[in-house]
């Protein structure tokens, strides 16, 4: 690949070197990706951690932040065999096969690697990290990606925000069901039912921010 | 412990989505039309059938450490193959589905039972426990798609139920994703509640 074209590649929106870099377009995808098509509240991506490590605010946090950071890495990882490996060959069928063990050998090394150099943060985020291999959110903003058409840059802007959508939903949630713990819930609709229907009523609040798209 | 019995446990008794809550993302996202419903299920089936089928197969050839891995690569190959399937004969129901597709491959309910069941069972009662954990998830899907598309719609599978006074003004938030999360919160519910009255005590 022409390095010179790096620039044109980080910009465009179409993964291909041609459209320019625009501020409006990258605003679109940051809110978008945040508030009106939240990943968890209006996509259903990451249901699965979002109501299992919804419980407590500290672990909620440590959650959200592994898998902003995965979910990048994942991003970098999936763009650059898809563009550079799949479409030159013309194998993009094998799309899903490919992604899959991108970001189960990603969250592996990244365990290792943390392990390694930063025992802190490994005790922070280890216990998070073997569940994102099966987190659909990461497949999903990989796919998602691609069918937008969307270039590197765009794309590792669009998995950062994604992750701070899917944070935020966690961090919102985790704190109403700490309240939840004190209220007096009928007996058939705890633990579950009423997270389910908490996040209903959440998910009733984000469907107020649609008209921002105009 | 008989194959009927390995059917039968995943329609009600061990139903993944109602008793389990596995495989949410799917069942939240395509259950707003029984018709996206169906196909959801079918295909998700067909890669559970097909994917306890070869983890039952090859459970003395996989080493242990290394299982998880090759059960996803086993289950990402069925995936695809729906998904090259689906494009090729139901181009609708592929675009409507969407992502949900390739997402197959995370969806907690093939992977647990490959991981829970086929790889320490006999072909014949893997397959059975597949076919009946295929049938309980697309049974589930149908069930929360019927509420929400009559509610949201006023129709059900596209015949219109309630005629058209209902269907120009339903209750659109029932296939909205609000209506998702109110819906299953309430069935969840529902079901703790037969189970509490079966102990006995407070509701």
């Amino acid at each position: 690949m022409n390095p010179f074209l790096l620039p044109t590649i980080l910009a465009s929106t179409s993964g291909t070197p041609d459209s320019g870099f625009s501020f409006g377009a990258l605003m679109a995808i940051i809110i978008g990706a945040i508030f009106i098509n939240n990943f968890v509240l209006s996509r259903f991506l990451g249901i699965c951690p979002f109501l299992g490590v919804s419980k407590q605010l500290d672990s909620a946090v440590g959650m959200g932040a592994a898998v902003i950071f995965v979910m990048a890495l994942a991003t970098l990882g999936s763009w650059v065999v898809y563009h550079l490996l799949l479409v030159p060959l013309g194998i993009t069928y094998l799309r899903t096969i490919a992604f899959i063990i991108i970001i189960a050998s990603l969250v592996q090394l990244v365990e290792m690697i943390l392990q390694k150099f930063s025992p802190a943060l490994y005790q922070a985020l280890g216990i998070f990290l073997p569940l994102i291999t099966t987190n659909c959110a990461i497949l999903g903003v990989a796919v998602l990606n691609i069918d937008e058409k969307f270039g590197l840059g765009y794309s590792l802007v669009h998995a950062v925000a994604a992750g701070i959508g899917f944070t935020l939903a966690l961090v919102l949630m985790a704190g109403l069901r700490e309240r939840l713990d004190q209220a007096p819930v009928p007996r058939s609709l705890r633990g579950l039912p009423i997270a389910f229907l908490v996040a209903g009523a959440m998910s009733i609040a984000f469907l107020g921010f649609a008209g921002l798209g105009g | 412990m008989s194959l009927t019995r390995e059917f039968t446990k995943g329609i009600y008794k061990e139903n993944p989505v109602f008793r389990l809550a596995l495989g949410m993302c799917p069942f939240l996202a395509v259950t707003s039309s029984v018709e996206n419903a169906l196909g959801m299920g079918v295909a998700a089936g067909f890669v559970l059938i097909c994917s306890n089928f070869l983890v039952a197969l090859l459970r003395s050839v996989i080493p242990s450490k290394v299982r998880i891995p090759c059960y996803i690569v086993i289950i990402a190959t069925f995936v695809t193959l729906v998904d090259l399937i689906m494009n090729a004969y139901l181009p609708d129901l592929h675009r409507s589905l969407g992502i949900f597709i390739p997402l197959i491959v995370v969806n907690c309910i093939i992977l647990g039972r490959a991981e829970g069941f086929a790889n320490r069972n006999t072909v014949p009662a893997a397959l059975a426990d597949a076919l009946g954990m295929g049938v309980g998830f697309t049974f589930a899907m149908v069930v929360m798609a019927t509420f929400r598309e009559i509610l949201g719609s006023g129709t059900w599978l596209g015949i219109n139920l309630l005629g058209s006074p209902y269907s120009n003004q339903p209750i659109l938030i029932a296939i909205l994703a609000p209506g998702a999360f109110i819906l299953m919160g309430f069935i969840l519910g529902f079901f703790n509640m037969i189970d509490n009255r079966r102990k006995g005590g407070a509701l």
